[in-house]
């Protein structure tokens, strides 16, 4: 159709020109940071105070643990599944934590457990998965139904966290300039995107990741270990729900059953607004990053404008996912 | 006796020699103590029908199947793999039909994926760019190592899962029929990387239905036949008649029959139009055409992939609805509102994804036929299970339908019979009007005949039909007038004395002047 010479003929180099400078894999989440811009200039010519470096740091303070859980449910999407255990998996994390904190367990050791424990319920639900050919949908369905019955086995009401070392992680601030702090949370949070950058663009497991999210069965018969990475990603979701549980339980300081309701739709709305897509097989870390902190960005702006329902976020939220999924699939057609 | 050439004193010893090979399933003896050697440095054709045991036998030497008799050897060394990356991992890889990569990844990773050049425990980008330029340079191939697959042809994403497969440093490289969906250009190019290897050694097993690719390309061949070796021949000693009767195990006038009776039909092809669309045409799919079928004509669609033959089928037929133009029916408008209206009007539509959106593959032949019939009669009405069993019995004939049991699965037959069932079933429904999407695709010499007879008889006795075929030869050799089709346009119509070769002039528009090559 094109007139552009196919790129077999010939011997002469062909450099296809121009496609190089903006890969279209980029744009989508190239389109939520403009996004994102958009919706912080808006609150910028409306409100005073918003253009404040203190509104940024709260965006990440107080998003920390859905930018982890978004972090974790990218490796997932990317090879073509789903998690939606990982909001009843904070909320397991944080009553675990409070409880074995109440019971005198020291913190470190509480920490662990709390790891541990998400890890192996991710590693559950990987094995299922894989080694039963079960939809993600549905075994992550009940692992969400087990994981939040869990919670109520642990105790029904909300306990406090009364911990000193937890309470000192909490409310500590670590200044950035004179004006602007930000907390331990944060910097958890951006360690882990930074290590999940790495893992997911930097190393084979994350690009047998994508290759699984691209054609499982030709990473299959590519020789590819394709077992090893459909299981791991599903541990990497289970482990970072239960850090984001330990965050969670920071910035509540108390673990309780009813903790986190419908966060896995939080994330995965994040991941995908971030321009991963949901068929699997392409995205980005910091797209996610990029669709926690619009979703958070949204939420600054109902509660500076006041009068509006913070339902509203959810209103918005829904449009804008309807608006991502719809783009990405006009994206795709334009594509040969 | 089945292994002759077997003492030619200068031959080197086989790379890979296959000794008494039998596979059997339940019921079934697939392949029945095959021999067959391949040596390095030569591209080694295996031929056969469908169904004669060629994949089996290469699934037998990769591990995917384990024979139940036979040793296989490999560089003298006697083998038994578990499965493909095992083979892969002593030097055998295999190409399928179907691309096997990843489209969402860059070209460089799918050559490399799982053995890139790493630092600090990263893959490293660039090296892996780097050794993947090298690679492909090395075949040839200039492309950009960092463009993503899905972006180029299929053509070349065949030829990335070579560099792929050769990547490993492989001895035997398998080529399970990766010519089928490529256009001549293409073809020409896999061959010239073909011989690059082979010229470095490597010895290629090769899988085609295509005859002339198959003596273009190959230095020897094995035949088989119903799981059988039928010989072992050097190609360049092997004549195209003595290999095709060898495949078949009959001799083959069918052939010229073929065209006789298509000679015939095309002396009584009336003038009286079936249908005539004018100006029809929709946005992004074909340009608007006019074109006019007649009773008792073949009218052949010919052009490359994606040249917009399968689509401008697809608009007469109401698949894809046209945006422009009329269609008239036995002299009414038709407005073609989708496929039902099209059957109503007495248009069959036989798609080129038989499996796709043809047959019910876990019916039975019966079940396939009758679900047209009742179709056609309408629900309220019953058909006799008399008449049913007449008409099953009369198609299965008719159209030399294997195994001739109406009770067999029409998933379990071959693709040639799978086609004959579908096309049984439009049959059935006495259409005016047949169109036909590559139906020979795919499927054994023996079957693509006996369809190729069929269409030229039912022409014959009236029918109108619309042949779609990537081969120029079925296509010249079967219609009346053929409508060459290029860029998703129509570009010309020839009559019945049109050639192969005025087809791909116009197809390729091959100026007079030779070609200004950019520097």
């Amino acid at each position: 159709m094109t007139t552009s010479a196919t790129p077999v003929k010939g011997k002469s180099p062909l450099a296809l020109p121009g496609r190089r400078s903006v890969p279209g894999r980029v744009v989508p989440v190239i389109a939520t940071f403009v996004l994102f811009v958009l919706l912080f200039g808006v609150g910028t010519a409306r409100y005073d105070g918003f253009l404040s470096g203190q509104v940024v740091a709260n965006l990440f303070i107080d998003n920390a643990f859905l930018i982890v859980l978004a972090v974790g449910m990218t490796f997932v999407i990317v090879t073509g599944g789903i998690d939606l255990s990982v909001g009843a998996v904070v909320a397991l994390s944080t009553m675990v934590a409070a409880a074995g904190l109440q019971a005198g367990l020291p913190a470190p050791l509480v920490v662990l457990l709390v790891l541990a424990m998400g890890s192996t319920l991710g590693l559950l639900m990987g094995l299922v998965i894989h080694y039963f050919e079960i939809q993600p949908f549905i075994v992550t369905l009940a692992g969400m139904f087990l994981a939040r019955g869990l919670c109520f086995v642990v105790g029904v009401e909300s306990i406090s966290i009364k911990d000193p070392t937890f309470r000192t992680f909490a409310t500590a601030a670590i200044p950035l300039s004179g004006t602007v702090s930000i907390t331990w949370s944060v910097v958890i949070a951006l360690a882990i995107v930074a290590v999940a950058v790495w893992v997911l663009h930097r190393t084979r497991f994350g690009r047998t990741a994508y290759a699984v999210g691209g054609n499982e069965n030709s990473a299959m018969l590519m020789g590819l270990p394709v077992a090893r990475v459909k299981v791991g990603v599903y541990v990497i979701s289970g482990l970072c729900s239960a850090i984001a549980g330990l965050l969670f339980s920071l910035y509540m300081l108390s673990g309780y059953g009813l903790h986190a309701v419908g966060m896995e739709l939080d994330a995965i709305a994040a991941v995908v607004i971030g321009g991963t897509l949901l068929s699997g097989g392409a995205g980005y870390v910091l797209g996610s990053l990029l669709g926690v902190l619009v979703l958070g960005v949204i939420q600054t702006l109902i509660s500076f404008q006041g009068t509006l329902s913070s339902w509203w976020t959810k209103i918005a939220i829904g449009t804008l996912l309807l608006l991502f999924i719809v783009m990405q699939r006009v994206f795709m057609r334009r594509q040969p | 006796m089945s292994v002759d050439a077997k003492q030619a004193p200068a031959e080197p010893t086989p790379l890979v020699r296959m000794r008494g090979i039998s596979v059997e399933f339940p019921g079934v003896k697939a392949l029945q103590e095959v021999d067959f050697r391949l040596f390095p440095g030569e591209v080694h054709a295996l031929m056969g029908e469908n169904g004669a045991g060629k994949s089996t036998l290469i699934k037998a030497l990769t591990g995917v199947y384990t024979p139940a008799a036979g040793v296989t050897t490999l560089d003298g060394r006697e083998v038994s793999f578990s499965g493909p990356a095992e083979a892969q991992a002593a030097g055998i890889s295999t190409v399928y039909q179907e691309v096997n990569l990843c489209p969402n990844l860059t070209v460089a990773e799918n050559i490399l994926l799982g053995r890139e050049p790493r630092r600090f425990g990263a893959v490293d980008g660039r090296a892996t760019r780097a050794r993947a330029a090298e690679l492909l340079a090395d075949m040839g191939l200039h492309i950009d190592p960092g463009s993503v697959l899905a972006e180029h042809p299929i053509a070349v994403q065949q030829l990335v899962a070579i560099a792929r497969a050769v990547a490993v440093d492989a001895k035997v490289l398998i080529l399970d029929e990766p010519t089928s969906s490529l256009d001549q250009d293409e073809v020409a190019e896999l061959f010239r990387i073909m011989r690059h290897l082979r010229d470095r050694g490597v010895a290629i097993l090769f899988v085609s239905h295509f005859l002339e690719q198959v003596y273009e390309i190959s230095d020897r061949m094995t035949v088989l036949r119903n799981g059988r070796l039928v010989g072992e021949h050097r190609t360049s000693e092997l004549s195209r008649l003595d290999l095709v009767s060898l495949m078949i195990g009959r001799e083959l006038g069918a052939l010229a029959e073929v065209e006789r009776l298509a000679g015939q039909a095309g002396e009584e092809a009336s003038t009286v139009p079936v249908l005539e669309a004018r100006g029809v045409g929709r946005k992004g799919s074909v340009a608007p055409f006019d074109l006019r079928i007649n009773r008792g004509e073949v009218v052949g669609l010919a052009g490359l992939l994606g040249s917009g033959r399968t689509e401008l089928a697809r608009l007469l037929f109401g698949a894809d609805r046209p945006d422009s133009g009329q269609v008239t029916v036995d002299g009414r408008a038709l407005h073609l509102r989708g496929p039902r209206a099209a059957i109503a009007a007495g248009i069959a539509f036989c798609s080129e994804d038989r499996k796709g959106e043809g047959v019910v593959a876990d019916l039975s032949i019966r079940d396939n036929l009758i679900l047209a019939m009742q179709a056609a009669n309408g629900w309220a009405r019953p058909i006799p299970r008399r008449v049913k069993d007449q008409l099953v019995e009369k198609w299965i004939k008719a159209l030399d339908i294997r195994p001739a049991n109406p009770d067999a699965l029409v998933g379990k037959l071959s693709g040639g019979n799978q086609q004959k069932v579908l096309l049984a079933r439009w049959l059935v429904t006495e259409p005016k009007l047949l169109i036909l999407d590559e139906p020979t695709r795919g499927i054994d010499i023996g079957a693509k005949t006996q369809i190729q007879k069929l269409v030229a008889e039912l022409a014959q006795e009236g029918m109108a039909v619309v042949y779609i075929s990537a081969e120029l030869e079925e296509v010249v050799r079967l219609s009346h007038r053929v409508v060459v089709m290029k860029d998703r346009a129509k570009v010309a119509e020839l009559d019945q004395n049109a050639t192969v070769d005025d087809i791909m002039r116009l197809i390729a528009h091959v100026d007079e002047r030779p070609e200004a090559v950019a520097a």
